[in-house]
């Protein structure tokens, strides 16, 4: 558990964090999200003490760390880099195991643990005897993501982890991301001005704006309780991918045709509207058959989904 | 071209030991400082890439530091460190100080930000950054420096010899003084390997990627660590009193190989520059050194002539030689420069040397002075019949002579008048005037027998006793091989001489070398 009470930074003139406050709960992923300059990587930087608050407090698991040792403190907090910061003079074993060899880990727990993040990791063998540079770049940010998860710390900070991806890998390394066992575990702060990329992968997002919070709240709730313009204005040019995104075909069951009796396969309603879409495009017949929470199972075409999804806005703007 | 090359292959051979020891000497005197520079070096530029503050002022006196010249530098040490190895090392090291900080410093400032911070979020502490991060990222620049480093003490190893600390300098400048150029490049050509060997298997480990230079790096440091080793301080004086000769005196008949074999003096011996050598008379680091006659700094640091009583060191009378072209050309020149004849004699000319050597007066000032006062010295005639080239080596005496010929001409003749001073030892001064560079210049009746015409050694035995033979015969040679002419002497016999301090010379009782050999002998 993460916990900033009334964090200020500034630099020089620049007030660069003004009084953020928030909690990440145990296991929750928590993405700031804001234009570039808003503040975020300040306040990522200060969970790990890499820059020291003017004033406020920053707690993890109930603990004040400014009253832990700094190099303590970081070895216990998987950092993943905007520019994610490989070492070129390491193997990339070499920068997987770097964090291991401080604590002192012995050979073999090491090599195991490698192993099994480059698995799991989708790297090939042969990468770890090479140099960074060597490497893609989806490639690099997947040893930055190892290096920061291999000694399987429970606190997780991401500064723009696919940045620097073009937006083909983007989207697949989101996806690998977001099914990835290991960080279901973990209490993550991920930082992003790519709404899309909040949308797709936090339980909470925390809208700043100039250093200061906007707004914190679920995906869903930003989008239908936007609490003034500039958090309105922030997502209405993404609006309606978003909103595929953020409601499922158990949020619109009501709107949906009739049950009907299916004996063969069937999707489970948490199908979020925009998945639902892909997979009907890619069927080789027009309609697809979902359960809702009850065990019931509807069949649905594209036409039905989408006026099933226009009834559902429309209820919710008259609520 | 292969005769010479023959007798420069018999010398080094012939003299294989010396050239190996020196070999030794000048690479253990090059890591030795070399170490030590890194040793300094590193930390001061690991600490001024912390503190950014101070790296103007670290680097601007390091940058001060190696602008120093080399003899300055070595002169300024004696007072401290005394002569031999240590004010060498000293003096290698401050050379060597400026690359190696500047480059850590760079290198290290140079690292990604993102790097470093990433070392920082994983925890790594300061002194782990360092050694992990920093410095292995900042090594192949610090290696650029240390190699710079590297080339800079070779060549400046050299001059170790001034001091008495060794190395290839020995034969360079010796050969230089004596006008013996297979000595020259025996010293100069090891020396150019050196540099060259060292730079380019410097610059192999420097272009090294991660995987080999990290290896690498375990082998560097012993590996300079040995070579460092190969010299070994001296110790053990052999007697109780100490010689400091110049190369050039080591290497000469009428030197060192003729204390040797006419008086049997067996004194420890270390070699020397000149320009260091009376200071540390002086300075008590050395008890006899090989001085000239007429040295203004055997009045300044109170120093003893020591009685040749068994003549070994011919006379040195010095005269302008002309080339006899130029005295065609300049018909008034001849009974212009005669005005001096006879005009100095020694202990004259000590006094004159003392006046600019020791408290700094212009030679200028000091010729016209001179002149004034023995009623030579007339007013310029800004004459326009053409210009005359005189030539000096570098030092004192030869600056005033200059002085005073200049002024003898413009004053007595028509011609207008262009020094060359500072053509470095006899050879160049000699080549210049050989090749018509300049019309004339002082030289000295023994250098012009025993170096520029270096005749069989029976003659020169039979002659070089007797200030006469040795003129006349020196007169006829150079008519003879070289279209020159001697002019009459000056006066004054600056030859070469041993001496001590006053008062030590007082308090052992020895007043000639033959004393000196004595008193030796008994201790
Ligand atoms: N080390 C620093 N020194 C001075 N100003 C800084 C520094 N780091 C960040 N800032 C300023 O603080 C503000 C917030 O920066 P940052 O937290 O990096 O924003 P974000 O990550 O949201 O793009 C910006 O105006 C930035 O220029
Ligand atoms: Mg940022």
């Amino acid at each position: 558990m993460i916990e900033l009470k009334g964090i200020s930074k500034k630099f020089g003139d620049t007030q660069a964090v003004k009084q953020v406050s928030f909690k990440v709960a145990e296991k929750e992923t928590l993405v700031l999200l804001g234009t570039s300059g808003c503040g975020k990587t300040t306040t990522l930087k200060m969970i790990n003490r890499l820059i020291e608050p003017d004033g406020g407090q920053i707690f993890i698991n109930n603990e004040n760390i400014t009253n832990q040792d700094p190099d303590v403190l970081r070895k216990g907090i998987g950092y993943v880099m905007q520019n994610i910061g490989l070492f070129p003079h390491y193997t990339i074993a070499e920068n997987i195991a770097l964090v291991p060899k401080l604590l002192k880990w012995d050979k073999e727990k090491i090599k195991s643990r490698t192993q099994e993040l480059i698995q799991k990791l989708h790297l090939p063998e042969r990468t770890l005897a090479m140099y960074p540079h060597e490497l893609s770049g989806g490639q690099q940010q997947r040893v930055g993501l190892a290096r920061a998860l291999v000694t399987d710390p429970s606190v997780l900070l991401m500064d723009e982890p696919f940045g620097a991806l073009d937006n083909v890998t983007r989207t697949s390394i989101q996806k690998e991301f977001k099914a990835l066992e290991e960080l279901k575990r973990k209490t993550i702060v991920m930082v992003t001005h790519d709404v899309q990329e909040a949308f797709e992968l936090a339980d909470r997002i925390c809208l700043m704006d100039k250093g200061e919070v906007v707004q914190i709240g679920t995906p869903k709730e930003l989008l239908y309780r936007p609490i003034n313009d500039f958090a309105r204005n922030f997502l209405a040019g993404k609006r309606l991918a978003l909103e595929f995104k953020v409601i499922n075909i158990q949020d619109i069951w009501t709107y949906l045709p009739e049950e009907t009796i299916h004996k063969g396969e069937s999707k489970s309603a948490n199908l979020s509207i925009w998945e639902a879409m892909e997979l009907l495009r890619n069927n080789d017949r027009p309609e697809l058959f979902v359960s809702g929470a009850d065990q019931a199972i509807k069949s649905i075409n594209f036409g039905q989904l989408t006026k099933g999804f226009n009834q559902y806005q429309n209820a919710q703007l008259h609520e | 071209m292969n005769e010479q090359q023959q007798t420069l292959w018999q010398f080094m051979s012939g003299q294989s030991d010396k050239l190996l020891s020196q070999t030794l000497q000048h690479v253990g005197l090059t890591f030795i400082s070399l170490i030590l520079a890194i040793a300094i070096g590193l930390p001061l530029g690991i600490l001024i890439a912390r503190k950014r503050k101070l790296s103007g002022t670290v680097l601007g006196i390091a940058g001060v530091l190696q602008t120093i010249p080399s003899i300055a530098l070595l002169g300024f040490m004696i007072p401290v460190l005394g002569i031999g190895a240590k004010p060498a090392i000293v003096a290698l090291l401050i050379y060597a100080l400026l690359p190696i900080i500047r480059n850590t410093y760079t290198g290290i400032i140079g690292i990604d930000q993102h790097v470093k911070e990433a070392a920082r979020a994983m925890g790594m502490s300061k002194g782990q950054i360092l050694l992990r991060v920093e410095l292995p990222l900042a090594m192949p620049v610090i290696l650029a420096g240390i190699r710079t480093a590297t080339v800079i003490n070779v060549g400046v190893a050299t001059l170790a010899s001034f001091i008495a600390a060794g190395g290839l300098g020995e034969f360079i400048f010796g050969g230089i003084s004596l006008n013996n150029t297979n000595m020259i490049l025996a010293g100069a050509i090891p020396a150019a390997l050196l540099a060259i060997i060292l730079d380019a298997l410097l610059s192999l480990v420097q272009k090294m990627d991660f995987k080999k230079l990290r290896k690498a790096l375990y082998v560097f440091p012993i590996v300079i660590l040995i070579l460092g080793g190969f010299y070994a301080l001296p110790t053990a004086y052999g007697s109780t009193l100490t010689a400091g000769f110049t190369p050039e005196f080591m290497g000469r008949q009428d030197g060192d190989l003729g204390l040797k074999s006419t008086y049997g003096l067996k004194i420890h011996t270390i070699v020397i520059s000149d320009a260091v050598m009376y200071k540390a008379a002086f300075a008590k680091e050395l008890d006899v050194i090989s001085g000239y006659s007429t040295d203004g700094r055997l009045k300044a640091f109170d120093l003893k002539i020591l009685k040749d009583d068994k003549n070994i060191f011919p006379p040195y009378y010095a005269a302008p030689i002309v080339r006899d072209e130029a005295l065609k050309q300049f018909p008034e020149l001849e009974k212009a420069l005669n005005l001096l004849s006879g005009k100095i004699t020694d202990s004259i000319m000590t006094d004159l040397n003392y006046r600019t050597d020791y408290l700094h007066q212009q030679p200028e000032r000091v010729a016209k002075d001179f002149l004034i006062s023995n009623g030579l010295y007339k007013a310029p005639k800004n004459g326009h019949k053409g210009t005359v080239r005189i030539g000096s080596k570098i030092f004192g005496e030869q600056y005033i002579l200059t002085e005073m010929y200049s002024m003898l001409i413009k004053g007595n003749t028509d011609y207008n008048v262009a020094t060359k001073t500072g053509l470095g030892g006899t050879k160049i001064c000699f080549d210049a005037l050989m090749n018509d560079q300049i019309d004339f210049y002082p030289e000295y009746t023994g250098t012009g027998l025993l170096v520029l015409l270096q005749p069989d050694p029976k003659i020169a035995k039979e002659i070089a006793h007797d200030r006469n033979k040795t003129y006349d015969y020196v007169s006829t040679e150079f008519e003879k091989k070289f279209k020159i002419k001697w002019l009459k002497p000056i006066g004054f016999n600056n030859s070469y001489a041993l001496m001590m301090r006053q008062k030590q010379s007082k308090e052992l009782n020895v007043n000639s070398i033959t004393d000196l050999k004595n008193y030796l002998n008994k201790n």
